[in-house]
């Protein structure tokens, strides 16, 4: 069958780049706060009125200096980041009028910089020290950044054929375009990082040899596959996981198999409407997302929950699947149970319950699993780091991990909370990481 | 990195940004904190016999939605005692020997009174002196500031007094509250001043409440003129600038002054022949951070172009600024509208059909039943009007049409008429 070509179509960036005027006149709207309540609610704390400002006079160079310099992942975050949750949400203006399109001047000045070829950042003096970075997505780039910066001769160990992690695999095209992540990803190597790809920690080389050639090791695998359902009939032809989901529409020609087809997302985390969407833009009839707790309780964003709606993706509370029915080794329906909430877990969400004899069976096509990532248990075993249920622990401030040399940022010491982690938070844990590998081997050096 | 430093008649500083003397330079804690934050110099407020201010001293004219558009102040000299000030100048001096530190100066008309200040602020370490004859309200009612910068034998007076004793490089300020600022330009220089800085603010009455009937801002019922400055004067000292950079008696450095916000302004004015400038009101408006702009964005602009040092931008175009007698009657733009970033707000159609020339149509395309606006542009005189008032930037554009005609000048027309009428270049 072939790709109908309005499919491509669909995932091409759906929110639009500000035209130059609509940049500089919404700069000159910023206040130019001084001690700016966007700054603060910035993981990265990017000197957001400075960037504005730079925009305002015509320094593009400038502001997208200022905006890298902060967050080494700024492109990619002015188009993921939930910014009514942080900076815009924080703006005085929300009080006054309407908070400024932090998010849009972002991307306008990182264009710029993009689109201008425009060196940014210089390497620091060799300082003779070398460190091993496990994991290139936006912790893993962010660090890498900040140490070649400082001067270290910094390699990095990629799994996958590419750079740029969750940015440049595991968010949608038509919300940030794989290119955006690349140019991120060559930003660092600029700097002269090595970045080796298709390479695993145990498998090309082993812990030995980075504990031994590396004067210290960052870990920022983030995170593995989508974990089993633990169901009968996950293996039916069908089931589906939304990560390799995602993963596939920006890496293979676009697939025409879910044309007009039923599809049902299990999960209602972004990860979930990242699948949805992306099901209903394959050319999907119809994609309902089942969540066995309320819209209350789902852990996406709410930008994100309407955008899902506006793309015609349907909601259903209170269920959990039972069982992938099949025909012939494929998907054909999915039996489901009612749920209703129960007393609070562990983390204050109310627990689901199951309605007893509430089953019912629905005809669907595609099962799509978004119910969380594992962790890189065997990696983190590997290295022999100390964990709980795969998040490494690491001591307050400093990032290291049980074993001294070994630091770790991003999602493998993210402990969860209402959110997935953010990229932003990332990039910060990436800076940060960067930042006391620096202090910590400063220190060790002969006086 | 572009080389950012100045060299302005003898006085070196690490950019060309400085604080001019105004509130902001009240204190040494100011001065302090503008140097952390990366200004390359200050002219301390003003120094004198110390004076009582008033409350409510400034205000701001708001346009379009845009604060402080113009902004204006009654506020005097210093009004702390001197000694206080030179302790304070010590300190700064001290813990920022790199920085430019300029004393700003006005006092009597008395010989020894300026003998006086001069020798005690060059004994802590000024790096220049600016003599204030600018200063428009209050202290002008006292003969002072622009009582004496509107006259060019006062001016001429003065300045020979300080270089009778002064070692430092002499800046004069200059009041644009005059008809013709080169005539006061050209004492200064006759005086023997090493430099000129221009402009002090301008006479100004910043509104009236209408509720009130009461002058903006007022003193318990009554208000007086005060100066005016901020971004709506710059074109006012851009002008002054160039003309006594052009002026080949003048022949003097220029601090350029007057409602310089960003590092765009500033390029301007060193181009048109100031060696460095001076900012107040933006420094008030946004505090002293903006600073970093200015370097960053000056520093960027340089790289971008290839300029090693910002002296190499200094009155580069001021050989393009002449009277309008010298300017060539045969040159022709025309108004382009490019329709595919055209909003059709027909403002260009209006402003040309009631208030210029009436070149623009509005005409209705049969094909697609949509108006375009369109020049005649045999009609047009190039007046610009159009792509001023157009609100899309770059909509419509200025265009050159080739001349069959040499280039001829009003002056080169009428020496040509009076020659016998041939029209030779």
């Amino acid at each position: 069958m072939s790709v109908p070509s309005d499919l491509q179509k669909n995932f091409s960036e759906v929110v639009s780049a500000l035209k130059p005027k609509e940049a500089v006149d919404e700069a000159n709207r910023c206040l130019f706060c001084y001690d700016a309540p966007c700054i603060k609610a910035c993981p990265t704390s990017i000197d957001i009125p400075s960037f504005i400002r730079k925009i305002a006079t015509g320094n593009l160079l400038g502001s997208a200096r200022t905006i890298m310099e902060s967050n080494p992942v700024g492109a990619s975050c002015a188009r993921v980041c939930p910014t009514e949750e942080l900076c815009e949400g924080a703006c005085v203006l929300n009080h006054a009028s309407k908070p400024i399109m932090i998010g849009l001047l972002q991307r306008h000045a990182t264009d710029w910089a993009i689109a201008n070829k425009a060196s940014l950042f210089q390497k620091g003096e060799p300082a003779g020290k070398r460190v091993a970075i496990i994991g290139a997505g936006p912790a893993g780039l962010s660090a890498a950044r900040e140490l070649a910066r400082l001067g270290y001769e910094v390699t990095m160990y990629e799994a996958k054929e590419k750079a740029g992690g969750l940015n440049t695999y595991g968010i949608v095209s038509f919300r940030l375009p794989q290119e955006v992540s690349l140019w991120e990803v060559e930003q660092v190597e600029a700097l002269g990082v090595k970045i080796h790809t298709n390479t695993r920690i145990g498998v090309d080389i082993m812990p030995d040899e980075l504990f031994a050639n590396y004067d210290s090791v960052l870990l920022a695998a983030g995170m593995a596959k989508v974990p089993s359902l633990q169901i009968p009939g996950e293996e039916l032809e069908g089931v589906l996981d939304a990560i390799t989901l995602v993963e596939e529409t920006k890496t293979k020609p676009l697939s025409a198999e879910m044309v007009g087809k039923k599809v049902v997302v299990i999960g209602a985390g972004n990860t979930a409407i990242d699948a949805a969407t992306c099901s209903k833009r394959l050319g999907a009839d119809n994609v309902q997302i089942m969540y066995r707790r309320t819209v209350q309780e789902m852990s996406c964003y709410q930008f994100e929950y309407e955008f899902a709606k506006q793309d015609g993706v349907e909601f259903r509370w209170l269920v959990a699947p039972t069982r992938v029915l099949g025909e012939g080794g494929r998907v054909s329906g999915l039996e489901l149970i009612r749920m209703q909430l129960g007393e609070p877990d562990a983390k204050g969400r109310k627990r689901p319950v199951p309605v007893a004899g509430s089953e019912f069976v629905i005809e669907v096509d595609f099962v799509v699993k978004a119910i969380g990532q594992n962790r890189h248990l065997p990696l983190i075993d590997l290295l022999g780091l100390q964990h709980q249920n795969g998040i490494v622990a690491v001591e307050e401030g400093t990032y290291r991990t049980s074993n001294p040399q070994v630091f770790a940022a991003g999602d493998v010491i993210f402990g969860g909370g209402k959110t997935d982690a953010m990229v932003v938070d990332a990039a910060n844990h990436g800076k940060r990481a960067a930042h006391a590998i620096h202090k910590a081997i400063s220190e060790k050096q002969p006086v | 990195m572009a080389d950012l430093s100045i060299n302005l008649a003898g006085i070196q500083s690490p950019n060309p940004f400085w604080l001019a003397s105004a509130p902001p330079t009240n204190s040494g804690y100011q001065v302090q904190r503008a140097f952390e934050a990366g200004w390359g110099g200050a002219v301390w407020k003003t120094l004198g016999e110390p004076i009582v201010n008033v409350t409510s001293r400034f205000a701001g004219l708001n346009f379009g939605g845009q604060r402080v558009f113009g902004f204006n102040n009654i506020e005097l000299i210093t009004d702390k005692p001197l000694e206080v000030n030179l302790k304070e100048m010590d300190e700064t001096k001290k813990r920022f020997p790199k920085h430019t530190l300029i004393a700003s100066l006005m006092v009597e008309h008395k010989q020894e009174a300026w003998h006086e200040i001069v020798k005690k602020v060059e004994a802590i370490g000024v790096d220049g002196l600016e003599l204030n004859f600018g200063c428009p309200h209050g202290m002008a009612e006292r003969g002072m500031g622009s009582a004496v910068g509107q006259h060019p034998d006062l001016i001429r007076q003065q300045v020979e007094w300080v270089k009778e004793v002064a070692q430092t490089p002499v800046i004069v300020k200059l009041t644009p509250n005059i008809t013709d600022i080169r005539f006061t330009a050209r004492a200064a220089s006759a005086g023997g001043a090493d430099a000129v800085s221009m402009i002090n603010t301008i006479n100004s009455l910043m509104g009236v409440d209408l509720d009130k009937w009461l002058p903006i801002p007022h003193v318990d019922g009554k208000g007086a003129h005060g100066g005016y400055c901020g971004p709506a004067v710059k074109p006012i000292a851009l002008n002054m600038v160039a003309e006594c950079a052009r002026d080949p008696f003048v022949r003097l450095p220029i601090s350029g002054i007057g409602g310089i916000s960003n590092w765009r302004d500033a390029v301007e004015f060193l181009l048109m022949g100031a060696t460095g400038v001076q900012v107040c009101t933006a420094a008030m408006h946004h505090g002293f951070r903006i600073v970093e702009d200015m370097i960053d964005g000056l520093n960027n602009y340089l790289d971008q172009r290839g300029i090693a040092s910002v002296m190499d931008i200094v009155g580069k175009a001021v050989h393009t600024y002449s009277d309008w007698g010298h300017l060539n009657l045969n040159y022709k733009v025309v108004a382009r509208i490019h329709e595919e970033t055209c909003i059709n707000c027909n403002k260009c159609h209006i402003a040309c059909e009631d208030t210029s020339h009436q070149c623009i149509d509005i005409v209705s395309d049969a094909a697609t039943g949509k108006e375009r606006l369109v020049v005649r542009e045999e009609d047009c005189v190039g007046c610009n009007l159009c792509s001023i008032v157009c609100p899309v930037e770059g909509t419509i554009e200025m265009v050159e049409i080739p001349s069959n005609q040499p280039p001829l000048s009003w002056n080169q027309r009428q020496a040509a008429l009076a020659g016998g009428g041939s029209c030779e270049t």
